[in-house]
C-alpha cells in the first residue's frame, strides 16, 4: 500500500488548502471594486514595497514559529541593526543582527529560559542599545544601504526583489535543508526529535540566529527606503511578523508552517493598510479594521482544518 | 432481546481512503462484543463514528443507550491531578467552586475499583503509561454507561493490569451492560469474547462464537494462516556489541549488567515498574546515571548523550509512540527520515516502508495512520538507521498478530546480519518466544537469568520476587 502518488493539481483545491491566499484574493477584490485606483501598477508595486519589510522579518520569524518558538525582539534588533548599519557600514549590521539572535538561542537552549521571556529581554535590550548608540537622533545611511531601499531601475524596486530572493531562500532552508527539517521535528515535538539524535539545542541556536539576521535584513531595508535608521524604527513590527505568519497558516503551537504562507501573510497585511489609505479610513478606524481582518483569517484557517 | 445499538452499513471515506465499507454491528446488554482486524482495517473508526466523533458517509446507528469510550489515544491531561483527570468536565462542585473534599472522597473508590494504588494528587505526567490507561478505564466506569466500549486497552497493561480488566469487564457483562472490546491479543479474546466480528479493509468479513479457534481468527482477518508466531533464527552469538555494568541510578535501578553479543536477541521481562525502560534510556543516553559504564562494540559511552550514543551505534525505539516517538505533525517519510537525514535514501524508506507494510503514503501526514501502523513507523525509523544494537521497547504494543511477524522476521535480518537487538517486552510470550536469553528484572535490580525455552511461570516466579538481601 506504500505507493507514491502524484497528487493532481487544482486550483479550487489548491485555494481550499490556502485559506490565507483565499482570504488575499478576496481582500484584493474587494479593494479593487471599492477603489479602481489600487489596481494601478504603480500602486501595486508601492503594496509590494510596503510588504517587503514585514515578510523579510516573518520569514525569519516563520524558523522560530516552525521549530515550536517565537521571537518578540526582531523589531527592536532590526532598528539596532540598521542604526549600526547607518553609524558604521551595512554589513555590520547584518553580523550584530546575527549575534543578537545568537544570544536569544543560547538564552533559550542552554539556559532554558522560554522563547518568550528570552526574546522579551532582547527586544528591550536592542531598542535600549538602538537609543544609546544613536543618542536619541535618526542617522542617515550610507550609499550601500540606501541603495536597498532604492529602484534598481523604473518600476523594479530592489525592496521587493529581496522579499522574493528571501522567500526562495525561505522555502529552500525549510524543505531542502536538514535546518529546516529538523525545525519541523522540534517544533511537532521535541522529545521525539532528542530521541531521534537531533542536537536540539544546537538547532535552536541557528534557528534564533538566523530570525536575528533576517530581522536586520528587513531592518536595514527598511532604513534604505527611508535614507536613515531612527531610534524608534520598527517599533511593534514584531507583532506584524508574527501576525503575517500565522495569517499564513503556521501553528503557534509548532510544527506546521511555510514560506509561500508567510509571504501571502505579509501581503494580506499590507494589502490591506494600503486599502484602508486609498479608501481614507481614518487611521484610528485602520487599527481596528487589521485587528478584525487578523482575527478572520485565523478564523478561516481553523474552520479549514477541521 | 433487542440489541442496545444496531448500525447497518456504516461506509465512512476519509478523502479516497475507504475506512468503512457497509460495516454491520449489534451492541447487546450483557454481552462482550469483539472487534478484530489487522492494523488500519476500521476498528478504531467504526468506534469513532459510534461516539459521534466522526459522521458517516451512509449507513444507520440506532440505540438509547448511553455510551462511555476509552479512545486507543489516552486523553488525559498531564498537568492535572490524577483526582482532576478523574472527574474532568464533570468535577464536583460546590457554591460554583470545584469541591475538592469531595473529589478527594471518590477518587480513591474509583481507582481500588480499577486495582490503581497511586497518589490522588500525584500529576497524571509523572505516571507510567500503563498507570494512565487505568486511569482511563477508571474514569469511563464511573459514568456508568449503558455501552462502555474499549479500543486497545489493553495494548499498554501488563498481565496483572490486564487480568484485573478483564475481571471488571465480566462484572459489567454480567450487570448487563453492553461491551465492544478491541484488541491484538488473541488469548484475551478467547478468555471474554461473547462474539467476534473481523473487519477487514473496512469490511465486516465474518462473525465468530466465542469458541472460535486463533487460527480460525487469524485466516479471516489477515486473509492466510500464520505458521509460526514467533519465528526466531537464532545465531551463533559474536563479540559483545552492548555491555551494561553496574549501571546505577539511586532509587530507579541498581547495579544492572547486561551483555548482548552480535547475532543475539535479549529480553528484558519485568512488571510495570521494574525499572527496565529507566535502564534503556539511561544506557541510550536520554536520561543521565549515577554510575556504572555503558559501550557499544568496547567504545565506552558519555553519559547522557544521545548523539553519541546514536554514533556509536546504538539505537531506542521508544515505549510511548505518540509521546516520543512521532513527530504528529509531519508526514510518514519525514518520520522515517528522522535518524537518517544525513545521509537519506528514498529507495530504502520506501523499502522499508513496504517490508512493515505501513497501511498509509508516504508523503501522508503520520497523525492519520491507524495506531499500529504509526508503531510501525517508529520501528522503521529505526530499521532505516541500521543500528549495531537497536533497544526496543514495547516495540509491538498495537501491532496485528500478521504485522508482529513481519516485525519479527526483521528483527532477525538484523541478528543475520551481526547485529544485536536488547528487547524489553512486557508481552510475556513475545519476549520469551523471540529472545536467546530472557534477563528478568524486579524492583531496580536483575532479579535472575533465563536460557532459551523459559516459561512464562519462570519468568513471573523471578518478576515477582521480593528482595530480601
Ligand atoms: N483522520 C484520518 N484521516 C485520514 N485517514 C484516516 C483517518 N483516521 C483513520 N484513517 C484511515 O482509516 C483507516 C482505518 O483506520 P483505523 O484507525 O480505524 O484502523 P484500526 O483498525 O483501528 O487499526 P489499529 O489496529 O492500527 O488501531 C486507515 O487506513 C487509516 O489510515
Ligand atoms: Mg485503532
Amino acid at each position: 500500500m506504500t505507493t507514491i502518488s502524484i497528487r493532481k493539481y487544482s486550483p479550487k483545491k489548491y485555494l481550499a488548502e490556502n485559506g490565507a491566499l483565499a482570504g488575499l484574493v478576496i481582500l484584493a477584490l474587494v479593494i479593487a471594486i471599492m477603489q479602481p485606483a489600487f489596481l494601478n501598477a504603480q500602486n501595486l508595486l508601492n503594496v509590494g514595497v510596503q510588504a517587503a519589510v514585514i515578510a523579510i522579518m516573518a520569514f525569519g520569524m516563520t524558523f522560530v514559529v516552525v521549530a515550536g518558538g517565537i521571537d518578540l525582539s526582531v523589531g527592536s534588533i532590526a532598528a539596532l541593526a540598521a542604526m549600526v548599519g547607518a553609524l558604521t557600514a551595512g554589513p555590520i549590521g547584518l553580523v550584530v543582527g546575527a549575534l543578537c539572535g545568537l544570544v536569544n538561542g543560547a538564552l533559550i537552549s542552554y539556559g532554558k529560559l522560554p522563547p518568550f521571556i528570552a526574546t522579551l529581554a532582547m527586544l528591550s535590550v536592542a531598542r535600549g542599545l538602538t537609543l544609546v548608540f544613536s543618542e536619541g537622533q535618526p542617522h542617515e545611511t550610507d550609499a550601500m544601504v540606501t541603495f536597498l531601499g532604492s529602484n534598481l531601475a523604473p518600476m523594479v524596486p530592489l525592496p521587493l526583489l529581496l522579499m522574493l530572493a528571501f522567500f526562495g531562500i525561505t522555502g529552500l532552508i525549510l524543505t531542502r535543508t536538514n535546518l529546516g527539517r529538523r525545525m519541523y521535528a522540534i517544533g511537532g515535538n521535541e522529545e521525539a526529535a532528542k530521541l531521534s539524535g537531533i542536537d536540539v539545542r544546537r538547532q535552536k541556536l541557528w534557528i534564533y540566529a538566523l530570525s536575528g539576521l533576517f530581522a536586520a535584513a528587513a531592518g536595514l531595508v527598511l532604513a534604505g527606503r527611508l535614507g536613515s535608521a531612527g531610534p524608534q524604527a520598527a517599533a511593534g513590527y514584531e507583532l506584524d511578523a508574527i501576525a503575517a505568519v500565522v495569517i499564513g497558516g503556521a501553528s503557534l503551537s509548532g510544527g506546521v508552517g511555510r514560506a509561500t504562507g508567510t509571504l501571502v501573510g505579509a501581503l494580506v497585511l499590507a494589502v490591506l493598510r494600503n486599502g484602508l489609505n486609498l479608501l481614507q479610513v481614518p487611521p484610528f478606524w485602520q487599527q481596528v479594521v487589521i485587528g478584525v481582518v487578523i482575527a478572520l483569517a485565523a478564523l478561516l484557517d481553523s474552520l479549514r482544518r477541521r | 432481546m433487542n440489541p442496545l445499538i444496531t448500525a447497518r452499513g456504516i461506509t465512512k471515506h476519509f478523502g479516497a481512503t475507504k475506512a468503512l465499507d457497509g460495516v454491520d454491528l449489534d451492541i447487546n446488554a450483557g454481552e462482550v462484543h469483539v472487534l478484530l482486524g489487522e492494523n488500519g482495517a476500521g476498528k478504531s473508526t467504526l468506534v469513532k463514528v459510534l461516539a459521534g466523533i466522526h459522521g458517516h458517509d451512509a449507513g444507520t446507528i440506532e440505540g438509547h443507550a448511553s455510551l462511555a469510550v476509552i479512545h486507543q489515544e489516552l486523553a488525559l491531561v498531564p498537568e492535572l491531578s490524577v483526582a482532576e483527570n478523574l472527574f474532568l468536565n464533570r468535577l464536583p462542585r460546590r457554591y460554583g467552586f470545584v469541591d475538592r473534599a469531595e473529589m478527594r472522597r471518590r477518587a480513591p473508590k474509583l481507582l481500588e475499583r480499577v486495582g490503581l494504588n497511586v497518589d490522588p494528587n500525584a500529576k497524571v505526567r509523572d505516571l507510567g503509561i500503563a498507570q494512565q490507561q487505568m486511569i482511563e478505564i477508571a474514569r469511563a466506569l464511573d459514568k456508568n454507561a449503558g455501552v462502555l466500549i474499549l479500543d486497545e486497552p489493553t495494548a499498554v497493561l501488563t498481565e496483572t493490569e490486564t487480568d484485573r480488566l478483564l475481571e471488571i469487564m465480566a462484572q459489567l457483562r454480567d450487570n448487563g451492560v453492553g461491551l465492544v472490546f478491541i484488541t491484538h491479543h488473541l488469548d484475551e479474546i478467547q478468555r471474554i469474547a461473547d462474539r467476534i466480528t473481523i473487519l477487514r479493509d473496512g469490511r465486516s468479513v465474518g462473525v465468530l462464537g466465542p469458541r472460535a479457534t486463533t487460527q480460525h481468527m487469524i485466516e479471516l482477518m489477515v486473509g492466510r494462516p500464520i505458521e509460526e508466531q514467533y519465528p526466531r533464527a537464532q545465531q551463533r552469538p559474536g563479540q559483545p556489541l552492548l555491555r551494561i555494568e553496574n549501571l546505577t541510578k539511586r532509587g530507579v535501578f541498581e547495579n544492572i549488567s547486561i551483555e548482548v553479543h552480535a547475532g543475539e536477541v535479549v529480553g528484558i521481562a519485568g512488571l510495570v515498574g521494574a525499572g527496565r525502560t529507566e535502564v534503556a534510556r539511561a544506557a541510550f543516553g536520554v536520561d543521565g546515571y549515577d554510575h556504572g559504564t555503558v559501550a557499544v562494540d568496547g567504545k565506552p559511552l558519555p553519559r547522557h548523550n544521545v548523539q553519541a550514543a546514536i554514533k556509536a551505534g546504538l539505537g531506542l525505539v521508544p515505549e510511548d509512540r505518540k509521546g516520543q516517538g512521532l513527530v504528529l505533525t509531519a508526514t510518514v517519510g519525514q518520520n522515517l527520515e528522522l535518524v537518517t537525514l544525513d545521509d537519506r535514501d528514498e529507495e530504502r524508506l520506501h523499502d522499508i516502508a513496504g517490508k512493515l507494510r505501513i497501511k498509509g503514503r508516504v508523503e501522508q501526514p503520520v497523525k492519520e495512520l491507524s495506531g499500529g501502523n504509526q508503531q510501525k513507523v517508529v520501528i522503521g525509523k529505526w530499521l532505516l538507521a541500521d543500528p549495531k544494537v537497536l533497544i526496543l521497547d514495547e516495540p509491538t504494543r498495537g501491532v496485528d498478530v500478521g504485522a508482529k511477524v513481519e516485525i519479527y522476521e526483521l528483527i532477525n535480518r538484523m541478528t543475520a546480519q551481526g547485529r544485536a537487538v536488547l528487547l524489553v517486552s512486557s508481552d510475556l510470550p513475545e519476549v520469551i518466544g523471540m529472545s536467546d536469553r530472557v534477563v528478568v528484572m524486579a524492583h531496580g535490580r536483575v532479579a535472575g537469568e533465563l536460557s532459551k525455552g523459559a516459561t512464562q511461570d519462570q519468568v513471573m516466579a523471578l518478576a515477582v520476587q521480593e528482595i530480601s538481601a
